[in-house]
Order: structure tokens, then C-alpha cells, then sequence
């Protein structure tokens, strides 16, 4: 059972909660921690610090950091379908029965093969894999190669189970958002929310408080608690301001808005009913203020890897924070004063400081702190380095050298405190476009200017001592919110803390150690001072490909630790100055965002709108399987008991062409238009004429590009002297509406034409066969007989049916090439529509066909479909319509479309073919001898095919080069994917009643 | 993603609209040669710096304007109806 002891937790101090005991496990070893832990707290409060290895050299790695930085400590999260990889312990905050292991190594964290590779590390230097799977030449070997190289790489495991959470997404505004909850942010928020600011104010943890949380400071002569919870109290009582917990700002994007990650559920085993796992905030803010604070660096060393190295202040972090020693005997090794308050803090806390090694000669440590330090009796050791670390699985000791030469002396330790400087976490403010500029005092690139309405304050700009950190968060809430339009506020209110004088920090990089020895600049990727010098050599001179050649900077911490470190190293190699070298593009996200996150709802069947028409409840009840035509659902065939969908479809499309069939058409786009110039707008648009067409007829029509090329087919219909209702192709109904549009309000404004999309308020069905006017007869309240209403008639009508009467559109127009009608009625009326209309046609054997059927019926016609014909390179000449192209007006596309290189007599021609034997293959090409040798010249495709009920033969629509000169001839439909190839004779593309008798009777 | 200033509804965000192309290309007459019908279907200008472009309000008013926008930076420097010229940010 759990081990009862925590025997590194202090007995008190810290956020933690040592009343609500927590268990927890590690790669199946049961321990205890608090309620207030993050997974890294609890395990080092039981001893535990090696918990990983690294990517490349699997090498014993340790908790290095307190927060979003952290390079080492990713750990697998277990949870069944919620596992998730490289999850940072020091950012997941522990819940009762979290179960977590170690990444990337076999079989186990502390015996691991894979760390052969270390042994072996000469063999791979930075950019190995360029160099040693480049033999032999040719594609084929890489390929083998990358295959092991994938399996090898990576470290943990994607979850193999669908995702059982969901995400949301949510759309905000503010005046002022504030990204960062610590002393900088805290004071701007307030200092914005006194304005009148709306207020957003966001941090990654589970508390706001920032570096204020557990420390020491005082502020307003109080203790910086009293302060923290007056301002968060002030926030919180402020109905304009928003508060935002567990939230991390990731991506600054165009005109201020700002992506924020909300891990709403992550903190629990599981999010409770109805709870998101996480959220995705897009929000507009008129004015960000960046206070998102700064990053430690460490400083690289032999062996500055060992599991018990960790950056000062994450060693501070735990004793302040989670009540947890870190060590027992610790070495610092610093630059700069920082170290020596993390220094006090574990001093106070019990842990013997062995050491403090600092760079800076003696005349540097005059700083409060430094001073501090040396009264509590910690050696300080000024001008000394850390050469080398001792140790396996964890630091034993280290070798210090003075700078100024001499011999090592070994110190015993357990823990070793690195700090080498602090960078501004300039990330956002960089992805804002803001520039940066190189702040020789910090050693490291500090926000200068932004084009976007952002201000950084506090460590985020550089600002490292908190009198300072408060100075510039006020002031950049009120700069925020007078840039938001607000007036500063007669009561604001400043706060104060005492500065503290602090010595000049002094750069130091790395430490010169013997020829092989490892000294890490980026640790997650295991990039060493040595590959940089290699890369440098190799002539990688541009930061740019410094990072890609070794890999620095990459990864799931994207180099926050590492960066800094790695390019004044590459400047000391060029012999150039750091701001030469300039820094990597800071693109988004800041932290990993999950894919759950980024989708949010729009998932599996939400992933985009799904469209039904008035009749889908009928087609899925009658065994119809939907088909996706667009948006829209759209039933394949209606499948009897024991039929097959294909005999269903054929079953279908003969039942249309010997007694009559009824297909729900409601999908087709409609746009009415309305005005006086309808009929000119119509001859500009369409190929033929339309100033002819009288008022309760409808004629075909076909679209051009202004390149030539069919756009769209359909139909319109003149309702009244003023009235037109055009029907497009389903799929390209909203591209027919956005054309129309374009041409209405930019090009000719001067047209007295309005268009409206009407999809969606008619429902639609085409009631086709010899039998389709007895059909009628007895349903409408009009006479339908051919002469009173003949082929392309239009009229308004009632649909009488019982008690039912339904106004109803009527349209004589044939799709199928029989006696058709098309019926349209408001969307309301469209299943009692359907139904009725069955009812009347029982007596004359009447069918529900589905678009399958209706694919048939078109290819045994020769009607062109926009796509597999009109496929956006075919003219209307192509498609054989280059008779409707009026002679007497203009249209759009008409010009291009008589280039020479569009009427060339070789031009793929629309034609049909009628398989000699067996059946056309899918995805056919047509060639003339399939014995020829490869390659053989392609004479053209086949678009569409099927077998015919109606004629017992399999045939096809093509394109064929001089298509109509070759009616008569006989070619080969060959698929070589499908290696099948069938002898197929040329003809026109109409196999059925090709004078269109039938039609007009 | 862009905030757009729709001429009609004011500032919105980009998802509500469809980008449009060149707003500055004029179409020719019925009568013009193919070099302008050429020059008008095909060629376009690709500048750094002030675009104008037209962009269609489709999930809102569905009305088409102009915008100047500036390639480099993403930032929208005037919108105007259609009929109506773009000011400020001259390209």
C-alpha cells in the first residue's frame, strides 16, 4: 500500500493541504501526497527525482524546473482512453488516484538499453541521421531507415481509444486582457479594472499570486499574502472582470486576439457531467498587457544533466510553494543574485547549502542578497564554477574550479541550484510582432516595441526587482486602459514594496570541460555545447538552421530553458555579439494546446453542418441509406427485403422508364429573382437566350467562367412579367448565389435585380415516367394535359389530397428523359407532399428512386454533371451545348471561350460508349491499343458509367480527344489500379430516345 | 484571424466572411479584345504592402465591399461599399 511517509515534505509552509492526504502512483510504486501538489511536488516530497530519460542519449533525467519550462519531467498520464503523453509533472496538478509513468526507456526508468546510445554517442553528433543514413544513394535505404529511426524516437504513447471528453470553445471580448497573474499582472489588472476597464485576466495555475506565491516579500509594509488576497478580492467583487484559473495564454494572432487554453478538468480523475475537459478562448482584446514573467536558464556543465540538477528557483518553488525540500545538501551555482534568495529559502528550510559557486568575482557580491547569505554562514565560493557533476541515477557531488585557475575540489551534494539569468517570457509578445531588443545588463532579448495594442510589464519586460515588477504593472494597466478608450482614475492607487540592490549579473554560458564530456544546453532534446560548436564548424552559421540541424529549441518546452543559452553560445562560436545571431521566430502555441482543444465541438459528426430535406425522415424510415452530396443528405437507393443496393438502384431506374418514379430533388439550389432587368441579367450569365422566354415557361440554362469553362447548369423559370426562380446544381448552389451577388452589387450595380437564396424554404421532388400525368391528374388542381400544360410549362397550382391541399410550384422539365414534372411546395408541406404522391401513384406501380437511380437514368440520357463532366476544364462546345450559345449577345465567358486553344478540333468531346463485353471499370482511361508499350498515349477518360437496366449493357459517359469524330470507333477503357481493361464502342452520348419524344408527350 | 469592418454591420471576425480577389480589376466591355479579357481573368498584381481587396459578408449581410488591407502585417487600413472609394492607407 502507499508508503505513509512523505519524508521530504517539510512540516509546514507551502500552498499544500496536509489534511487532505492524496494517493498517487509512479511506473506502479504507490506514494502519498497533498491536495495542492502538482505531480513533481509529490513525487519529490518521497525522494523521487529521477523520473525520465531523455530523447536521444536516454540518459537518467530529474525534475528540473516548478512550471511550464520544465524539459525533463514529461511523464504519461494513465487514465484508460484518457492516456495522454508528455504531460509535465510539474504542471498537472495531482488528484486521488492519479496513476503515472516514465517515458522512453525499456524495460525499466532506472536499467534502460536505449542508454547504450550514450555510450555510443560518438556515432551520433548533432545532425546524425543526415550523415550516417545517406548510403547507400537513392530514396529506398532513407526510407528503411526512417522507419526504425520513427520507432526508435518519440516519447511516449497517443491514446489508441476515441477521445471521451469534450472541449468547447468560447468567443470573448475586453477592454483589457491581462495575460499573467502575478504582482505585474495583478496591479494592472486592478490598475485597468478602477478605470472601467472589462477586465480579462488569465494564469496558467490553479491560484493567481504569480512569483508572490509563498514568498516572503512585503508589500505596503504587509505581508505580500495580505496584498495578493486584497487585489484578487477587489477582482474578484468587480462584475466587469473576468478571472481565469488554469488558463494559459498560447497565441497572439491579428488585430489582438489571443488564444487562451482553459484546462478546466484536468486537475480532477475525470470532468464531471456536462463539464468540458478543456476550453479554447478566442478572445479580442482592445489592449493586452503581458505579464506572463520570466523563464530561468541554466548554465551548461559536464554532466549538468544528472537527476538532482535543478534550476534555483524551481528548488525554491518547492520549498515555498508545496512545503517540499528538494535535497538535503545543496550546491548553488549562479551569476547573479536571484540564486541567493532561493539560497536563504532552502537554508531556512533545512537544507545544508554545501555551496554557492559564483562567477562574479567578490567586488559583485555587495547586493542585499549575497550579503544575506554570507551572514547565515553558506560558503560562498566567488569566482568558481561547477566543472564537472558526480553521480549515476542522481548527483553525488561536483567539482568546483575557480575561474582564475587551480585545482578541483569535490563537494558532496544531492541537489545542485543552477541559475544563469533570467529570460522575459517574450513569447506572445514576439508573436504580436513586437521586436526585441537586447538588454545587455540581463544578457538576454527583453520586448522593445509592438505594432499591436500590447505593453509588457513586470519580469516580462525585464523587470526583475518587485518594487519595479508593481511600479510597471500599474502603470501599464492604466496605459492599456486609456488606449482602450478609458480615463485614469482619480483613485488609483499604487503599491509599494522596498527595493532591494542587487549586484550586475555577469554572462556566463558554459563551463570548458574535457573533450567528451556532455554538457547540456537544451535538455529535452539533448543538444550539448559540443553540437553547437559542430554545427557552427559545419558552417550552420543562421540560428535558424542551428535549430534544425541540432535540434535546439524544439520539443514539447520548445527550448525556454534552452534558447537564450544556445545562441550566445553559437555568437561566442561565430565570434559575433548575441543580437547578431538574433533569435528563433516565437510562433504559437507557447505551451502544447491538445487537438481536443483546438477542435472543440466540431468532432465526428459535428465536424460541419449536416443538411436535411423535408423528406429525410421518410427516406431513413423506408431503408434508405443517406449518401453525403455536399452538406446534404441524400438517399442512394430505397433496398427491398433481400435486395441488394445495386439491384434496388437498377430495379429503380426501370421502374422510371416503364411505369413511373418519384425522386426527392429538394437539394438543388433556388435563387428567385425579382426586378426589371432580369431577363438581361439572365442573357449576361447564362449562354442562351432569355429575353424570349415568356412568363409561365422555363428553359435550361448553362453557366460559363469568365475563362470559358462550365461553371453550372440548371433551370429558370419565368413566374411573372418581374418573377424568375432559377435552380443551380446541389453541389454548387452557394457558389451560384455568391457569383450572382458579386455581379449584382459590384459590377453592375446598375441592374434592377434582386436575388434571394430560396434552398431552403421549398422542398422539391420529380415525379418522372410514362405514367406521371395519371399520377398528377388526380392530385392537382390544374389540367395538366399536354396541351395545356406542355413540356416546360410552369404554374402554380394546389396539391388536393383529402382534406390536405398544398400550394405547390409545378414544373414540366425532365431530368431522367421521361414525362416528368417537378413538384415544389414550402418546406413544411414536403413529407405530406412526398406521401401524397405516393398514395396517388400506388395504382400506377410508383417508386421512391434515390440518386443512384437517378445517376442512371442520366447517363442513359447523356445529361452532363457538373464535376465527373463539367469538371472545370470542359467548355460547353466540349460538352456538346456549343449550339446554345446565342450568337446574338454577349455573356460571361463567351470571349475567352473562342480562344484558339478551346475549339481545337483534338479537344476532349463529350461521347458515350457502350461496352463491347463485360463492365466498364471504375476510373477508366481511354487508349487505343492497351498492348502498346508504357506509356501509352491517353485518348481521353471515362466521367461517368454504369450499367443500364434499361438497354442490358454496361456504358459510360467520356471525354475523348476529336470525341465526335470517332462515333463508330472502338477503343479500350483500361484501369490499370484495377487492372482490368474492356473493348468499348464510341458513340453519342444519348442512348435513349435520343429525339426526346418521350419527354413531350 | 482578421477582424473585418463590414461597411454595414461593423467589425467582425474573419470566419463570417469569403475573400473576394482584386478589387481594383475593372471587367471589360462586351466588345473589349482578348489581351483585356486576358488581363482581367488572368493576370494579377501580388504587392507588398496596401491591397485592395473584395470580400463578401456570407454569413452575415452577404454584402460584397472593399477592403485595404497590408500583406505584410494583416492590418486592415480602410472599407467601403462598393460603389464608394477606399480612404486612408493609400496603396
Amino acid at each position: 500500500m502507499t508508503q505513509p511517509t512523505q519524508p521530504y515534505r517539510l512540516p509546514q509552509g507551502g500552498g499544500v493541504d496536509r489534511s487532505r492526504a492524496l494517493e498517487f502512483s509512479f511506473d506502479g510504486v504507490p506514494y502519498e501526497g497533498y491536495a495542492g501538489d502538482t505531480l513533481a511536488s509529490a513525487l519529490l516530497a518521497n525522494g523521487v527525482h529521477l523520473v525520465g530519460r531523455s530523447f536521444k542519449y536516454h540518459r537518467p533525467r530529474g525534475i528540473v524546473t516548478a512550471g511550464n519550462d520544465e524539459p525533463n519531467a514529461l511523464v504519461q498520464l494513465a487514465r484508460g482512453a484518457r492516456t495522454e503523453p508528455n504531460t509535465r509533472a510539474t504542471q498537472q496538478e495531482l488528484y486521488q488516484g492519479l496513476i503515472a509513468a516514465s517515458q522512453n526507456r525499456w524495460p525499466s526508468l532506472s536499467f534502460d538499453i536505449g542508454a547504450l546510445n550514450d555510450l555510443c554517442s560518438p556515432l551520433f553528433p548533432a545532425g546524425f541521421y543526415y550523415k550516417t543514413f545517406m548510403w547507400p544513394p537513392g530514396p529506398r535505404w532513407w526510407l528503411r531507415y526512417e522507419h526504425a529511426i520513427r520507432r526508435a524516437a518519440g516519447l511516449g504513447r497517443a491514446p489508441s481509444e476515441p477521445d471521451p471528453d469534450h472541449y468547447e470553445h468560447r468567443y470573448a471580448h475586453c477592454d483589457v486582457l491581462v495575460i499573467g497573474g502575478g504582482p505585474a499582472g495583478l496591479a494592472a489588472a486592478c490598475a485597468a479594472a478602477r478605470c472601467g476597464a472589462r477586465v480579462m485576466l488569465c494564469d496558467e495555475n490553479a491560484s493567481f499570486g504569480g512569483s508572490l506565491r509563498g514568498a516572503a516579500a512585503a508589500i505596503d509594509a504587509a505581508p505580500a499574502a495580505t496584498w495578493l488576497a486584497a487585489r484578487i478580492g477587489e477582482l474578484a467583487a468587480n462584475a466587469e472582470t473576468t478571472l481565469l484559473f488554469r488558463t494559459t495564454a498560447f497565441g497572439y494572432y491579428d488585430q489582438n486576439l489571443v488564444g487562451l487554453v482553459e484546462r478546466v478538468a484536468d486537475h480532477l480523475p475525470e470532468p464531471p457531467p456536462f463539464v468540458p475537459r478543456q476550453r479554447l478562448w478566442h478572445v479580442r482584446a482592445g489592449s493586452v498587457v503581458l505579464a506572463s514573467g520570466a523563464l530561468e536558464r541554466g548554465i551548461a556543465y559536464a554532466g549538468n544533466d544528472l537527476p538532482g540538477t535543478m534550476l534555483a528557483s524551481g528548488a525554491q518553488a518547492y520549498v515555498t510553494r508545496y512545503g517540499v525540500k528538494p535535497g538535503t545538501r545543496a550546491v548553488f551555482f549562479a551569476n547573479n543574485d536571484s540564486a541567493y534568495e532561493a539560497a536563504s529559502s532552502l537554508h531556512d528550510a533545512g537544507v545544508v547549502i554545501a555551496a554557492i559557486a559564483d562567477a562574479r568575482p567578490q567586488s559583485a557580491l555587495s547586493g542585499k542578497r549575497p550579503q544575506r547569505a554570507h551572514a547565515a554562514g553558506m560558503p560562498i565560493f566567488p569566482g568558481s564554477a561547477i566543472i564537472r557533476a558526480h553521480g549515476r541515477l542522481r548527483v553525488a557531488g561536483v567539482d568546483l574550479i575557480s575561474l582564475g585557475g587551480g585545482a578541483a575540489r569535490r563537494i558532496d551534494c544531492d541537489l545542485v541550484c543552477l541559475s544563469g539569468g533570467w529570460n522575459p517570457a517574450v513569447h506572445l509578445f514576439s508573436q504580436s510582432r513586437g521586436k526585441l531588443r537586447y538588454d545587455d545588463a540581463l544578457a538576454t532579448f527583453v520586448p522593445d516595441a509592438s505594432p499591436q495594442a500590447i505593453v509588457a510589464a513586470g519580469a516580462a519586460s525585464g523587470k526583475l526587482d518587485l518594487s519595479a515588477v508593481l511600479a510597471e504593472g500599474y502603470a501599464a494597466g492604466l496605459a492599456a486602459a486609456t488606449r482602450s478608450g478609458f480615463h485614469v482614475a482619480a483613485t488609483s492607487l499604487a503599491s509599494t514594496a522596498d527595493a532591494i540592490a542587487s549586484g550586475p549579473l555577469q554572462a556566463l554560458w558554459s563551463v570548458p570541460s574535457r573533450r567528451g564530456a556532455k554538457c547540456f544546453v537544451d535538455w529535452q532534446n539533448d543538444v550539448t555545447v559540443a553540437d553547437i560548436a559542430l554545427a557552427a564548424r559545419e558552417g550552420y552559421r543562421s540560428i535558424e538552421h542551428l535549430k534544425r540541424y541540432t535540434t535546439l529549441g524544439m520539443g514539447t518546452d520548445q527550448g525556454k530553458t534552452s534558447n537564450i543559452v544556445g545562441l550566445a553560445l553559437l555568437a561566442a562560436e561565430l565570434g559575433v555579439t548575441i543580437p547578431q545571431v538574433g533569435t528563433t521566430t516565437f510562433r504559437p502555441p507557447y505551451v502544447p494546446v491538445t487537438l481536443g482543444a483546438m477542435a472543440g465541438h466540431e468532432a465526428g459528426p459535428n465536424i460541419e453542418p449536416t443538411r436535411h430535406s423535408a423528406m429525410h425522415d421518410w427516406h431513413v424510415e423506408h431503408g434508405a441509406r443517406m449518401l453525403n452530396a455536399g452538406l446534404w443528405k441524400r438517399p442512394h437507393s430505397y433496398p427491398r427485403q433481400g435486395e441488394s443496393e445495386d439491384d434496388a438502384a437498377n430495379r429503380e431506374a426501370k421502374n422510371v422508364r416503364t411505369n413511373v418514379g418519384l425522386v426527392d430533388v429538394s437539394t438543388l439550389g433556388k435563387i428567385e429573382l425579382q426586378g426589371r432587368d432580369v431577363a438581361e441579367f439572365l442573357n449576361r450569365v447564362y449562354i442562351n437566350r432569355w429575353d424570349t422566354l415568356a412568363v409561365g415557361r422555363c428553359r435550361y440554362g448553362v453557366m460559363l467562367r469568365d475563362d470559358g469553362m462550365v461553371f453550372d447548369d440548371g433551370t429558370t423559370s419565368r413566374l411573372g412579367p418581374t418573377h424568375y426562380v432559377m435552380t443551380t446544381t446541389t453541389l454548387n448552389a452557394v457558389n451560384v448565389m455568391q457569383h450572382l451577388e458579386y455581379l449584382l452589387q459590384v459590377d453592375w450595380p446598375e441592374l434592377d435585380v434582386f436575388a434571394t437564396s430560396v434552398t431552403e424554404q421549398w422542398a422539391a421532388a420529380a415525379l418522372s415516367g410514362p405514367a406521371a400525368r395519371k399520377v398528377l391528374a388526380g392530385l392537382v388542381s390544374i389540367d395538366v394535359s399536354n396541351t395545356a400544360f406542355p413540356f416546360l410549362a410552369v404554374g402554380d397550382c394546389e396539391l388536393v389530397a383529402g382534406a390536405l391541399r398544398i400550394p405547390a410550384r409545378l414544373f414540366r422539365m425532365s431530368y431522367s428523359g421521361e414525362l416528368a414534372y417537378e413538384i415544389h411546395v414550402p418546406v413544411a408541406h414536403g413529407r405530406a407532399m412526398w406521401e401524397a404522391v405516393l398514395a396517388a401513384g400506388a395504382a400506377f406501380g410508383i417508386m421512391p428512386y434515390g440518386t443512384e437511380a437517378m445517376s442512371t437514368l442520366r447517363i442513359e440520357k447523356g445529361h452532363v454533371v457538373v464535376g465527373p463532366e463539367a469538371d472545370g476544364r470542359t467548355t460547353a462546345d466540349d460538352l456538346g451545348m456549343g449550339k446554345l450559345v446565342s450568337p446574338a449577345k454577349w455573356c460571361i465567358g463567351k470571349p475567352l471561350s473562342a480562344r484558339p486553344a478551346l475549339t481545337a478540333p483534338e479537344r476532349w468531346q463529350l461521347v458515350g460508349l457502350t461496352a463491347v463485353d463485360g463492365a466498364i471499370p471504375r476510373g477508366a482511361k481511354l487508349v487505343a491499343d492497351p498492348g502498346q508499350a508504357a506509356p501509352t498515349p491517353m485518348l481521353g477518360h471515362v466521367s461517368s458509367w454504369c450499367w443500364s437496366p434499361n438497354l442490358g449493357v454496361s456504358i459510360g459517359l467520356a471525354l475523348l480527344s476529336s470525341g465526335r469524330a470517332r462515333h463508330g470507333e472502338t477503343l479500350w477503357a483500361v484501369s490499370p489500379v484495377a487492372d482490368a481493361r474492356v473493348k468499348v464502342r464510341v458513340g453519342p452520348p444519348c442512348f435513349i430516345d435520343p429525339e426526346g419524344e418521350r419527354l413531350r408527350v | 484571424m482578421l477582424l473585418i469592418p463590414c461597411p454595414w454591420c461593423g467589425a467582425r471576425n474573419q470566419v463570417e466572411f469569403t475573400y473576394g480577389g482584386d478589387a481594383t480589376l475593372k471587367r471589360p466591355s462586351p466588345d473589349a479584345n482578348a489581351e483585356g479579357w486576358f488581363e482581367f481573368v488572368y493576370l494579377r498584381d501580388n504587392p507588398c504592402g496596401p491591397h485592395d481587396e473584395l470580400w463578401l459578408h456570407s454569413a452575415g449581410c452577404r454584402r460584397w465591399f472593399k477592403v485595404r488591407r497590408d500583406t505584410r502585417t494583416h492590418d486592415i487600413l480602410a472599407s467601403a461599399r462598393p460603389d464608394q472609394p477606399l480612404t486612408g492607407g493609400k496603396p
